[in-house]
């Protein structure tokens, strides 16, 4: 099951979180601390996981991640996850932000918080992976964003 | 609105809290077109969790929702739901949940599955009904849905994989077709088709243990990593190893990374094949990549043995100080690693190396360590191996290692490391008999005198000192040291100086409380202080306030504050004694405190009689409890506390003072004072004081118990404990530490079918003496090519037995087998005369323990491990664990209402919980007091009215008492123990006993 999904920039300023398991606020600030110090100590060259943080759920817990510019994806999971199913996650996930958003960036993730949140619930609803084929992911969020306008039509002239 | 929450999450995200907005959340999805409902979603499920009580307010909303015909709202108000719902709500919904599995949109579909997922982890029970309707789902035509419900089956199998057996051939089949191509190309993966969902597929098949699996399959697997999974079929391994090969050399790293945890996992079961990959595993070492040098350190340390130790512990110890700042947690794991690998002392090269290579780990290691590495590290030195010449040599070695250490350079030395060096000085330097002691006394003085010396480290020293100023010797550099340290602002300096002082110039005394190697005697610990009655009856009648306990403290407080609604239930008789339970008012107490209490009459204290009664006594034991070891830091060298509350109590008499502040704060000073006259004192105490001996089983365990237990205070006073040093190796350690990293081969599920054939035969391999008693099923353990391990556990009347069956399937006999067996809350003893065991081809060998139980805990968990050797020469090893509930170490205790009424006063855990009534007879209160009785072995000792008490105990003979009385139509049950956890793991067992009913 995936624990938590994290971005942060290359500051360690979050730009997206998510837990899918509870855990109190001032913990989640430490979680996303500590997982920025251990991830960001890396080079680009070495690879993508990384064992050993003492936060969630203790020696059954790993972070996988991926470093994209200014930001990083960090997925932190326990062991019934596949690793490399995971960072294909990841890129799929940044693909269709991609795609959503003609050339994402930092920026985009900042503004449009919430509709990188919806591409993520379809993504990865209540820890467990839902979609991994990026046609369907990016299909389900167009119905929601023509319904959504359509719904801004029919408010306006009443309105 | 929208745009407002938008911010409170950004705001939220960033660390503010921003619970102002929850509500306004709530009200956006109720309230809100679906646009805004889709925001208020999003925040709700950012913002609250399941247990969150604004979440009551959504459930009406996420109802309607899933009723709506528009289908964002229904993938909304899933989401939600498989995000977090309250756990008592799931009834309302799950109907709802469930006509949405057959829905048209496969999308809709899809999520529902996982919602029911969801609800499956969070409440089992709930969802049992909907089984089928999973198996439709695993059928449907959309390949996204039969996904969605692998993860349900994957955990189902896991939790019952004699159920869903005739379900393999359907797994098979669509992992055929997966490999075949038939699912739609969207779901290739770099031209292989669904990798991902193979895995799953294959996840879930190892659990079924079913063997269909063909050669491309495991190629395919191999391919996108699933060795862990098939890791138990020898055949595919061998292939497996090749490709393996392959990934280690790859110049991909995550590659890499994954080739190494594979091999990792394969070399466990044939250590042979990490031979071909010996170069590759060497280039890792040196990768500058710490996660892949981490993982190539971990797979050297499963190919350890007594030829290669010395340049493996090497190798780890290069890199280590390369690490070094990377995390700590790298760290302990190679200190284990090496106490581990030194555990087994043939594998130890030499006492030099040992004691070199454990020198260099303190040096490098520092003060990141965790304390109990250097604990067990004295341990293994004090207790020593077989032999006294090796303990001897062992010893020497280190004293002078170390002397030569504290010559050099000793500034630069961590301060966990100087105080291992103090200890082993005080310790054992009177075995190099050339050295003088005073010699030694001016290099440990030199230390104090360090800047950078803690004073944690300097009581050490000093503890030190004490026990080598013998005979006169280095008469100046102790008086000197005195002085400097009898007048330090930390008392626990000041203490360690006053004993130094007095023990150097009275040499009698010192022999009696420091005898020479006599370091793993038992040290018995009144914990109960029961030395101290005197003292406190003097303060009670001298118009001190009785004590009350903390709970007791709180319970008259809510009294005092509830109107009290049974004015008259004091004078009615029957509710007197009932009550007695519950208030502590029994009249048995009188009679138990009548040595008490004459003399409280004497001096006319009436108020001593007061609800609080004879419990008053505890009062001086809080502030004195922390006094008697002075500081819980100091503690971590068992021998070293057996040195300090020895002296202690032989510290010089106080002369009598005729105030009370002065006679108050001597005696809490001087506790230890009164041990002489405690043994009198206890005699009288007997009665009401239960005794339990405990075993510690590790100075840190030891240390850390005694330093709760006597924070707790009062709570803990009512036993004696006897901390006791026993022979108990440290093999603790290593089946921990193999149980973290995740490498017991024990997997009971996987070998049902042929076991359930065995189970027969086994049984008439059952010892003579057990066959009358009803034994448990015999539970497969574990299997490897020759020998099979299956267990079952017997329940005895005053103990617990745990028989052990090693089958031989092999046509050779198989000498030698050893079998250890350790577990963290029990204690196991063999009853056979030797661990060693001996099976012949083709038949069973026995091997019977007997448990009991250290320290309790719902479920217990022995964990074994069986080493042996074949004729040809190849030694080998088996893990595996059992598990029992704490039940089947429960047996009835029979007391009388007066002797329970005694008894219920002096424990000092309990908990109190409200259970569910069994409510079909007449009588609810004997009927469920019945069923109690007949699941977990109680005895009901009386029933009165509508309370009821029981008492049992744990093996052997741990009391536990449990108070139930009828109340609004459940049953509140107050369970009292003398042993922490006992009560809380005693309810968890009534609660099921009293659900499965």
């Amino acid at each position: 099951m995936i624990k938590a999904i994290l971005i942060f920039n290359n500051h360690g300023k979050p730009r997206l979180i998510r837990f899918y398991q509870y855990f109190a606020e001032d913990l989640q600030q430490q979680i996303i601390r500590e997982t920025f110090h251990l991830v960001s100590k890396r080079d680009d060259n070495v690879c993508n996981f990384l064992e050993g943080g003492s936060l969630i759920g203790g020696s059954d817990y790993k972070l996988i991640y991926r470093h994209y510019a200014t930001l990083y994806f960090v997925f932190c999971v326990d062991s019934s996850e596949s690793e490399l199913g995971i960072l294909d996650l990841i890129q799929v996930f940044v693909e269709t932000l991609d795609k959503c958003f003609e050339n994402v960036c930092e920026l985009d993730l900042i503004f449009h918080m919430d509709k990188v949140h919806y591409i993520l619930q379809e993504v990865v609803m209540g820890g467990m992976v839902l979609e991994t084929n990026m046609n369907e992911i990016v299909a389900q969020v167009e119905v929601q964003t023509r319904m959504e306008k359509s719904e801004v039509k029919l408010s306006r002239p009443s309105g | 609105m929208k745009e407002l929450m938008v911010r409170a999450i950004y705001c939220e995200m960033l660390g503010y809290e921003a619970s102002f907005s929850y509500i306004h959340a709530i009200k956006l999805a109720q309230q809100g077109t679906a646009l805004e409902k889709r925001v208020g979603y999003l925040a709700v499920s950012l913002f609250l969790n399941e247990s969150h009580e604004l979440l009551l307010l959504l459930v009406n909303t996420v109802l309607k929702d899933l009723q709506s015909t528009n289908l964002i709202e229904v993938c909304m108000a899933l989401t939600v739901v498989s995000q977090m719902f309250p756990k008592d709500m799931i009834p309302a919904i799950l109907p709802l949940v469930e006509e949405k599995l057959n829905h048209p949109k496969e999308i809709i579909r899809r999520k529902a599955v996982l919602a029911l997922y969801k609800f499956y982890l969070i409440a089992p029970n709930q969802v049992q009904h909907i089984h089928n309707k999973f198996r439709k789902a695993l059928c449907d035509k959309d390949p996204g849905v039969m996904t969605a419900s692998l993860h349900i089956y994957l955990q189902m199998i896991q939790e019952n994989p004699e159920g869903y057996k005739d379900l393999t051939t359907s797994f098979v089949t669509i992992l055929k077709q997966v490999v075949g191509g038939k699912l739609p190309m969207d779901f290739n993966y770099h031209s292989v088709p669904a990798p991902w969902l193979q895995i799953q597929l294959l996840r879930i098949l190892l659990f079924c243990s079913t063997i269909f699996l063909c050669r491309d399959v495991a190629a395919l697997c191999i391919h996108c990593y699933c060795i862990q999974p098939l890791s138990s079929f020898p055949a595919i391994l061998y292939e497996s190893a090749k490709c393996i090969g392959n990934f280690v050399l790859s110049l991909k790293i995550n590659l890499k990374y994954l080739g190494l945890k594979a091999l990792t996992y394969v070399v466990q079961q044939h250590p042979k094949l990490a031979l071909q990959h010996q170069m590759t595993i060497i280039e890792c070492l040196d990768h500058p990549d710490l996660i892949i040098k981490r993982e190539t350190l971990e797979l050297l340390f499963r190919i350890t043995n007594a030829q290669n130790v010395s340049v493996i512990v090497e190798k780890m110890l290069d890199p280590f100080l390369k690490i070094m700042l990377c995390c700590c947690i790298i760290y302990t794991l190679f200190i284990v690693l090496i106490l581990f690998s030194y555990e087994e002392y043939t594998y130890a090269p030499d006492n030099e190396w040992f004691i070199e290579t454990m020198s260099t780990v303190f040096s490098v290691g520092g003060d990141m360590m965790q304390p109990d590495i250097p604990n067990s590290f004295l341990k293994l030195l004090s207790e020593g191996f077989d032999s006294v010449e090796e303990d001897r040599k062992l010893r020497l070695f280190a004293v002078d290692s170390y002397v030569s250490l504290l010559q050099g350079e000793p500034g630069k030395l961590p301060q966990r490391f100087l105080q291992v060096i103090s200890w082993v000085l005080g310790e054992y330097s009177y075995l190099r008999e050339e050295l003088e002691a005073a010699t030694v006394l001016r290099l440990l003085a030199k230390l104090l005198d360090m800047k950078s010396t803690s004073s944690e480290t300097k009581s050490w020293v000093l503890m030190a000192m004490t026990k080598l100023c013998e005979g006169g010797a280095g008469v100046s550099v102790t008086q000197e040291v005195c002085e400097t340290y009898g007048s330090s602002l930390d008392t626990v300096l000041r203490q360690r100086a006053q004993e130094l002082q007095h023990l150097s110039q009275d040499c009698e005394l010192r022999a009696r409380v420091l005898p020479r190697g006599a370091g793993l005697e038992p040290l018995e610990v009144d914990s109960s202080l029961s030395f101290l009655d005197g003292f406190v009856s003097e303060a009670l009648a001298a118009g001190a306030a009785p004590y009350k306990a903390p709970h007791q403290r709180q319970e008259e407080l809510a009294q005092a504050k509830a109107l009290s609604l049974e004015p008259y239930g004091l004078s009615l008789p029957i509710s007197m004694s009932s009550c007695s339970i519950a208030d502590r008012q029994s009249p048995t107490l009188l009679s138990v405190s009548s040595g008490l209490s004459t003399t409280l009459k004497l001096d006319g204290v009436k108020r001593v009689w007061g609800r609080e009664g004879y419990l008053s006594e505890r009062e001086p034991v809080e502030e004195s409890a922390h006094v008697e070891v002075p500081s819980p830091l100091q503690s971590p060298s068992q021998q070293g506390e057996a040195d300090s509350s020895q002296s202690q109590t032989l510290t010089p008499i106080p002369t009598p003072q005729p105030e009370q502040e002065k006679q108050q704060l001597a005696s809490s000073l001087f506790v230890g004072l009164g041990s002489q006259s405690s043994v009198c004192l206890m005699g009288k105490s007997e009665s009401t004081t239960q005794r339990f001996r405990r075993k510690a089983k590790d100075l840190a365990v030891s240390s850390l118990e005694q330093t709760s237990q006597l924070s707790q205070g009062p709570a803990a006073a009512n036993g004696i404990c006897d901390v006791e040093l026993t022979g108990s190796d440290m093999s603790e350690t290593s089946p921990t530490l193999i149980r973290d990293n995740g490498v017991v081969a024990a997997d009971p599920a996987p070998h049902e079918d042929p076991d359930k054939l065995k189970d027969l035969c086994l049984r008439t391999h059952l010892p003579a003496e057990f066959s009358g008693l009803c034994h448990s099923e015999i539970t497969p353990l574990c299997t490897n090519q020759t020998l099979d391990f299956s267990a079952c556990h017997l329940q005895k009347e005053d103990s617990l037995a745990l028989v052990v069956f090693i089958y031989n399937s092999s046509d050779s006999d198989i000498q030698e087998i050893l079998l250890e067996l350790d577990s963290d809350e029990l204690e196991v003893s063999c009853v056979c005369d030797s661990p060693v065991q001996e099976a012949r081809s083709h038949s069973v060998a026995v091997c019977q323990y007997s448990l009991t139980v250290k320290r309790p805990s719902v479920h217990v968990e022995v964990v074994g491990t069986a080493s042996y050797q074949f004729p040809a020469g190849t030694p080998h090893s088996a893990q595996f664990s059992y598990k029992l509930p704490l039940t089947s170490f429960i047996r009835p205790l029979t007391v009388s209402t007066e002797e329970y009424g005694a008894m219920w006063l002096d424990f000092s855990h309990d908990t109190k919980q409200k259970l569910t009534l069994i409510s079909d007879g007449q009588e609810p209160l004997t009927d469920t007091l019945n069923v109690l009785k007949k699941k977990l072995q109680l005895h009901v000792v009386e029933i009165i009215g509508m309370e009821g008490i029981v008492a049992c105990r744990l093996l052997r003979d741990q009391p536990c008492l449990m108070h139930c009385r009828l109340h609004a139509g459940t049953l509140s049950v107050w369970l009292r123990s003398p042993v922490p956890d006992l009560p809380d793991c005693l309810m968890y067992h009534c609660q099921r006993a009293l659900q499965e009913h």
